[in-house]
Parts: C-alpha cells; structure tokens; sequence
C-alpha cells in the first residue's frame, strides 16, 4: 500500500466540508479559550487533547458502516436507560444535582451518552416499523423519548433534558408526526404547564423567572444573565479587541471558558463577530441538511436529520442563554466551550453524518 | 452483506418527508439564527452604550490622590507647618468578603469597636466608607496585611507643627480633610492647598486592584508660604509670656514682636496655648488668637498719641507746663484722678509719670475732630491688614457724637478698644519717624511705603518722652535693656465687666528699641495678673525687657548706648499710674 493508498482510505470516510466547517469552530474555541484562560496556554493544550480525542472517535464512527450503529442502537438506549437508573439510585451528588455514577473504574456522566442514544433509538424504531407507521408508533416512539428525558430532567440537568427531548423531537416530526398530534402535544403541554412548573426545582423557577427580570436580584439569581448581557453588550459593534474583554478578564463573568465563552467571544469581537460566528454554525448546519437530504434510507435521514437539527438548538439554547433572550441552563455552546465530554459527544454526531454520507455513496456506486 | 440487505428492504427513494416539513423546519432555524442577530445588534449596537457604561462601572473607579499640602515656613525656611503622609483604610462595603474571624481582626488593628466596624461596613449601598482614617504606615500595614477584599490603603496628608503650641494660635490647624480651619492655615488656604488628583484603577470581581492605569490626572502640590516669623524669637516670645502669666498668675497673656521698620511680624504668641498635634481641640477660648482676635481697653499706652496729637497741632512743646490741677481734675461732672498729684508737669513729664489729668488737658485742647482724626490715621478701629482670620477692628466712636468726657478718656486709653497687633502696629509712627506700616504675617521682601502720620518732628520727640518712662523716674524703669536705649509706654487698664469697671488689670507694655533708630516694636498684654503686682511697669515691662534685649542680641544689632547703663530706682519705688 503505497503512501497515496493508505492516505486515499484513510479519509474515504471524512466529509471534507463538514471537516473544514467543524474545524473553523474549534480553532475558534482554542483563540477565545486563550483568551478566557488570561492568556495562559493551559487551557488551550488541554482543549486540543479533547479535539484529537474527539476527532479519533469521529473517524472511527465515520469508517464504521451503519448497520453497526443500528444494531448498537437497543443496547445502547438499553444500557444508557439502566445507566440513568443507576444515576437515580446510587449517583453522587455535586453541585446540588445528581449526574454523575462512580463505576469504579471510571466517573460517568450517563445523560451525554443518551445525546445520542435516544434519537438513534427511535431513528432505530421508526426504521423498523416504517411501513407500519400508526398513532401506536409514534405513541411508544414518545415513550422512548420520555423516560430518559424524565429521568435526567430529575437530576436535575433541565439543560441535557431540553437537548435530548429536542433530538428526540426532531426525529418524530422528521418522522412524520401528524399536525394534529403535534397539536395536541402543544394544548397538553400549554394545560399541564402549571404542574409542570410545579415540578421544576426552586432554582429551574428562578432562572426562568430571572429572565423576565435580572435585574430583580442582580448580585443573586440575575447575576448570570446580566453578566452575559453587559459582557455581549460591551463588545459594542467592533468589540473590544482579542483578550481586551474587561468583564471576563477580571472574573465578573461566570463560567468564563465553558457556559459563557460565547460573552467572551462577544465581548472581544463585536456585533461582527457574532455575524461570523453565526455564519459558522450555518454552515455546519447547511452541510448537515445537505447530507440528510442526501440520506437514502429511513434510518439514516431521521438520524442525520436529528443530529444536525440538535447540534443548531445547542448553538441557540446557548446563544440565547448568554445574550439573555433564554433561561440560564447548562448548555455548552457547541464545539467552542471547553470540554470533553461535550466534545466527544458532538464529534460522535458528525461521525454519523459522515458515515451517512460517505457509506450510501460506497453503495450506490 | 447483511448491510446490503438491510438497505434493499427499503424502498429507492422513500421521501416520505413532504417538503413542506422540511422547508417548515429550515425557516425555524432560519429565524432562530435571525432571533440572536437582532438580540445581538440590539444589545451591541443599540444598547450598547448603556451596558458598556454598566460594564466599566464594575470595575473601574476612581479614586482621588490628595495633593501634598505646601509647608508653612518661618522667615529663614525653618518649617512650622508639614504635611507628613499617613495612611487612611478605606472600603467599599459591597465588596468585603470576610469572615468573622478577619473583621475581629480588623477591628483590633484599626483600634474600632466590632459594632462600630461592623455598621461602617452596613452601608452597602456607599461605595466607598472610610474605616480610620489616617493611621501611621506600620499600623495601616498591618491591616492591609489580613488581605481582606474590598480594603484599602487611601494616601493622606496629616498636618504637623514642630513648634506645638509655641505657633498654635498663629498657625492655626487643618481639619481632617486637610483644609485650613483656623489661623493662617485658613488664611493662606488657597496658596497652600493643592488640587488633588485622580487615578483610575481596575478592580477583578472580588475588589482586588489588579492595575493603576494611570494617574488621570496628577495632584498638584501646595506652595510652600514663608511667614514674617522668626522660629526663635517666637520661641523666645512665647516663654516669656509663659512666664509672665504663670508668675502673675494672669489669665492669660499676648506678645507681638513687630519689625518696627516694614511691620513684619516677627513673634505672635498667647498663653494659654494649646498643641495642635493633638487631635483633641481644647475649648474654643483657648484657641483664640487673643493677640489679634480680641480686644482691650488699652489705658495709658494710648497717651503718646494723645500727646502726639497736641504737638502735631502746634498747641503744645515737650516742655510746656500744664497744670495738672493736684491730680484731680472734673470734666462733665467726671472726676479725673492721678496717682501722684503735681500742680503742673511737662508734657514730656505727663507721659513719664502716665498723668490722666495732663492727658485730658492735652486732648480737650484739640477739637474732638482733629483728635478722632489723628487716632483713626494712627490704625485705631480698623483693621491692621495682617488679614488674619477674626481680626477685631477695635472701637474708636465717631466724634460727631462724643461728649467732651469722651474725649478725656480716650486721652488715656479708656473708652476706646484695639487689639494688640493694632497697638504694636500704631506704635510704627514713633518709631519710623511719624509713617504708619501695614504689618503683615508673610515675608515682604520688598519694603513697603508708610502712610505719613506724624511730622518726623513730633514723632521723634514722642519718642523721646517715651525714653524717660523707662528711666528711673518713669512708670517702667523694669523695661531698660543694658546696651540699648528703649522707648516705650506703660498701661494698666481696669477691666469693664457689665458695663463697669471692676478691679480686675490689663497691664501692658509697648515699646521700641534701640531708642536712636528702632528696629523692633514689643507689645506686651497681660490679663488679670492676680498677684500684689499689677502695674504695667511691674507685669509687662519686664517681658519687654527680656523679649527686646534677646531679640536685639540675637539679630545683631548695634549697641546704642554704653553696657551698664541701666540705672533701677531704689527698691520698693513704685511710680504707679492711675488706672
């Protein structure tokens, strides 16, 4: 095998447009996060660690072809269900909320692995009774959708909740969710709203209620909100200039490198900044329809469908969360905010869409 | 292949989805992307302006940089006045995190109750709250030292007079702001005052200064001002005064050491004084400038210009008889008393042996017109031009609405007021040949143009009546100078109290020397000596004579008269006036 060879099989799998988009974004992540680091390199080494990780799990997904990932989708939902469970039973609290199971060997945090588990559990089901598509389908696909986003909703982490019932949702209206359903699903939710806010924890109320008014409790509960506002604000048209950004420099801004970076970005690069970042995620989201559009069966349409709609809500889940038009939740801004986990899981997804992508074609020709 | 078996089950194009979805969806997103441009461009191209003034609020203030107050000197630079720097802790209530344990602390090093402290640190909305204010470095060191956030150093100025209570009165004090409160201090407030500057610095969240930007705007120091005051013969004026009053057991006691020939203030001292070092300030009578601020019935030290009057007028020689009338003499249904009863004395005598009758007749020989206008151009019942905060003007009455014993008493000091820089001031018409000086309490360096008051004539021969009231014969034979000829007059003034006078004295001196050619005028005022003494010649004099010849010794000035001159009348010979 000569050079050329091994190089030509080695990325026959990768999509070098999504490769290049999703690239744009991480190198973005490494300048801000040197930025948000004050200018240190630690944390920039540690976010290229995750990257390369990431990346080496991407190519894996990506060369795997996908009837591998149809039959891991039971187990994994399987395991991923008894997992939460586990979390539900034995979990260790931090933070006031329990997310996390010690297997030992290893400190788990079984609600990201659902991120793809669910929708590749019902992109699974649907697949499976495609030709029998009843009110009885999508009623037990809701089922399968509900019980891990009811599980993690109670740990609480309303942020994992909201990303996994929304790919979850993705997949049954690519699915073909009759309106009518669907609007009965908005009446139910508008009806139970009152005891589901009953359910939500005192500081899911606040932040929701914070929204509404930050600057009720600036210091306290709104401080989040207002430190994101002030440091997007402060950016003013042009910014304040690469590592300029006072609010994150002298630490009033929370959650500096993970949650809030996008403030940090924003602060720093202004109204046109954001305009690039944005145009970023679209284009990883445009490339991800045209794959989905591209998708020759069922399974891997809802699949890709599910997983490019999800990667846009966590990019605006975030986004509106730090400029202030969202409730505060846990959600990292994709591919920028520093971390692993968050990283894994989101390069797991672009794997599958390559390997949507580059598998069908290997058929078709 | 399994796979491929999997993926022939489907049917070729199974777009089940209808496109609508699809495009339903794609606008969603769309219009989601859309929902954080215009919440983007709201909040940083419209808002902008709001939440970036709200951004630099959070961390950046600035905090003022006082200005080195300028340094009161004496005539020859020897400080009197310095602004030595001392820190003050100040904190910004929102931001102190610390735990009981620290503000204990805290409160133990800045010498505070805890309750104190602890509603200092209550106003969470002031920003900034001063904790103690200016502490020595070592002690502000140490409270710095518990790095409690939100804490801080502020550079302050603290006022420090090396000469305590020797200058008090004269100098004055700054409250805690630095700003002149009393005395020259509030005289000279705006030469001395600096403009403070400001600088901006940079806070993280948890108040710790992570950077001085820069100084927005530097302080600018005070000026230095040089005082007419000589350190020493202050020093000098002040223990004699000292010791007068504690020796007579007086009230109190004022001194005032002019240059007889530009009116500069040489010494200006009262006792009782105070120290303003020490924070607490005493009552506010003791902190009274008597010298300048308060006035007196100055008695027979007002006769040499009664007399000056008279010859200025023509109406009289030094040698001219006039009869005293025995010693009891009635004007207006007043009757006027001396001491020693003559049937006549020289003028020359009248002022040796402080006569009230020969003064009288000498006044009521002039129209009350011509005798308000001499002592009006002498200074009296006007300001003396030291500008000194609360100067008294003294009263000297119109004469449209004098009666003729009116006019008899101010011939001898009664019924009229001056404060004794006024007094020392008038006496310049003797000394400089009949010119009045502007006395001042700063430096002059360029000699000032008198006010012609006397004929050169009558003010020498004033003067040298006023040498024989020092000779043994004269009512002050204690204020001779061996080496030096003196001149000067003796006063001894019953005290008013509710509109009558009582038995209670102010004995006082003013006098010049050397007697040939003055160069130094002493005013000397003692109230209410309490000993068997009483007499200016007894009480004041003396002060005069030891102020006046170690001044004359000390700045070098020639002898004019031979060493051993001083001839004292046989003791227990007391020419008193009447008082």
């Amino acid at each position: 095998m000569t050079k050329r060879e091994f190089w030509h099989r080695f990325t026959a799998h990768l999509d070098p447009v999504l490769l290049l988009a999703i690239s744009l974004l991480m190198l973005t992540s490494l300048v801000v996060l040197y930025s948000a680091g004050d200018a240190s390199w630690h944390r920039v080494f540690a976010q290229l660690g995750n990257i390369v990780v990431a990346f080496a799990l991407m190519w894996a997904v990506a060369n795997m072809p996908l009837h591998y990932l149809m039959r891991s989708a039971v187990p994994l939902y399987l395991v991923g269900i008894l997992l939460l469970l586990g979390v539900a039973l034995f979990g260790e609290i931090s933070h006031g909320a329990r997310r996390w199971l010690n297997l030992g060997v290893a400190t788990i945090q079984p609600s990201e692995l659902m991120k793809i588990g669910v929708p590749l559990m019902m992109a699974w089901y649907f697949d499976k009774y495609e030709a029998t598509l009843t009110m009885k389908t999508y009623a037990i696909a809701a089922l399968l959708l509900l019980l891990p986003v009811g599980l993690i909703a109670k740990q609480p982490d309303l942020g994992t909740a909201i990303l996994i019932g929304a790919s979850g949702f993705y997949v049954l209206f690519l699915a073909g969710l009759s309106w009518r359903v669907m609007a009965g699903m908005v009446i139910a939710a508008a009806a139970s709203a009152p005891f589901l806010w009953g359910m939500l924890h005192d500081y899911q109320k606040h932040r929701i209620m914070m929204l509404l008014d930050p600057t009720k409790d600036a210091l306290g509960k709104g401080y989040h909100t207002i430190q994101g506002m002030i440091a997007v604000g402060s950016g003013g048209v042009f910014g304040k200039g690469y590592l300029n950004g006072t609010q994150t420099h002298l630490n009033f801004l929370p959650e500096s490198h993970t949650d809030f970076i996008f403030a940090v970005y924003s602060e720093e690069f202004g109204l046109f900044g954001n305009l690039l970042l944005l145009a970023m995620y679209l284009f990883v989201i445009l490339r991800g329809f045209v794959i989905t559009a591209n998708a020759s069966t069922y399974f891997t349409r809802l699949m890709a469908g599910s997983v490019t709609l999800t990667f846009f809500t966590y990019a605006f889940v975030n986004m509106g969360m730090v400029s202030g038009i969202l409730p505060v939740v846990g959600v990292p801004l994709p591919l920028v905010s520093y971390g692993g986990t968050s990283m894994l899981t989101l390069l797991l997804g672009f794997g599958i869409l390559m390997s949507v992508h580059t598998h069908q074609k290997l058929v078709k020709t | 292949m399994s796979y491929a078996g999997t993926l022939r089950r489907r049917p070729p194009e199974p777009m089940k989805l209808p496109p609508w979805r699809a495009r339903l969806l794609f606008l969603l997103l769309l219009a989601g992307m859309g929902g954080l441009v215009v919440r983007s461009a709201y909040l940083q191209g419209f808002h902008d302006t709001f939440l970036q003034s709200k951004g630099n609020a959070r961390y950046s203030r600035d905090i003022e940089i006082s200005a080195h107050r300028g340094m009161i000197t004496d005539r020859f630079g020897e400080p009197l006045a310095v602004s030595t720097p001392v820190e003050s802790i100040w904190a910004n209530p929102e931001d102190v995190e610390a735990t009981a344990q620290q503000l204990d602390k805290l409160a133990k090093v800045l010498h505070l109750g805890k309750d104190e402290l602890a509603s200092k640190l209550a106003n969470r909305d002031k920003g900034f709250v001063y904790l103690k204010r200016q502490l020595p470095p070592d002690e502000a060191e140490k409270a710095v030292r518990l790095k409690i956030p939100g804490v801080a150093l502020h550079r302050e100025y603290r006022r420090f007079y090396p000469g305590a209570e020797v200058t008090a009165h004269l100098l004055g004090f700054t409250g805690v702001d630095d700003n002149g409160q009393e005395g020259l201090e509030l005289l000279l407030q705006d030469q001395l005052a600096g403009m403070a500057g400001s600088e901006r610095i940079i806070k993280d969240a948890r108040g710790h200064v992570v950077e001085d930007v820069a100084n927005v705007r530097p302080p600018k120091p005070g000026t230095d001002v040089a005082l007419s005051l000589d350190s020493k013969l202050q020093y000098l004026a002040f223990r004699e005064i000292r010791l007068a009053v504690e020796s007579h057991h007086a009230k109190a006691g004022s001194i005032v050491v002019l240059d007889a020939k530009n009116g500069e203030v040489l010494a200006l001292a009262n006792w009782p004084s105070y120290n303003p070092n020490n924070r607490e300030r005493p009552a506010m009578q003791t902190m009274r400038n008597h010298a300048v601020t308060d006035l007196f019935e100055p008695g027979s030290t007002m006769k040499p210009f009664t007399a000056a009057a008279a010859l200025e007028a023509g109406k009289v020689r030094p040698d001219t008889l006039i009869n005293t009338e025995n010693g009891a003499y009635v004007v207006g249904g007043h009757k006027i008393r001396d001491t020693h009863s003559a049937s006549s004395m020289t003028v020359s005598e009248i002022i040796q042996k402080s006569s009230n009758v020969g003064a009288t007749k000498l006044a009521l020989s002039l129209p009350p017109e011509v005798f308000w206008h001499n002592l009006s151009e002498a200074g009296f019942g006007a300001l003396t031009g030291s500008n000194f905060p609360g100067e008294a003007y003294g009263r000297l009455r119109d004469f449209k609405r004098w009666v003729p014993i009116d006019q008899a008493t101010m011939s001898y000091g009664n019924g009229i007021s001056v404060n004794l820089l006024q007094l020392a001031r008038a006496y310049t018409v003797f000394a400089n040949d009949g010119e009045l000086q502007p006395v001042t309490l700063t430096r002059r360096d360029v000699p000032m143009v008198g006010k012609k008051v006397f004929s050169e004539r009558t003010a020498r021969e004033v003067r040298a009546m006023l040498e024989l009231v020092v000779q043994p014969g004269g009512t002050a034979p204690q204020a001779q100078i061996n080496g030096y000829r003196v001149a000067g007059k003796t006063g001894t003034a019953h005290k008013l109290d509710g509109g009558h006078y009582v038995n209670k004295y102010i004995a006082s001196f003013v006098g010049m020397a050397p007697a040939s050619n003055p160069r130094l005028i002493v005013a000397v005022m003692v109230d209410e000596p309490a000993g068997a003494q009483y007499y200016g010649g007894q009480v004041a004099a003396p002060v005069f004579s030891n102020v006046m010849g170690s001044a004359l010794r000390m700045m070098n000035i020639p002898n004019d008269a031979p060493l051993g001159n001083v001839l004292m009348p046989p003791a227990g010979e007391v020419i008193g006036e009447e008082v």
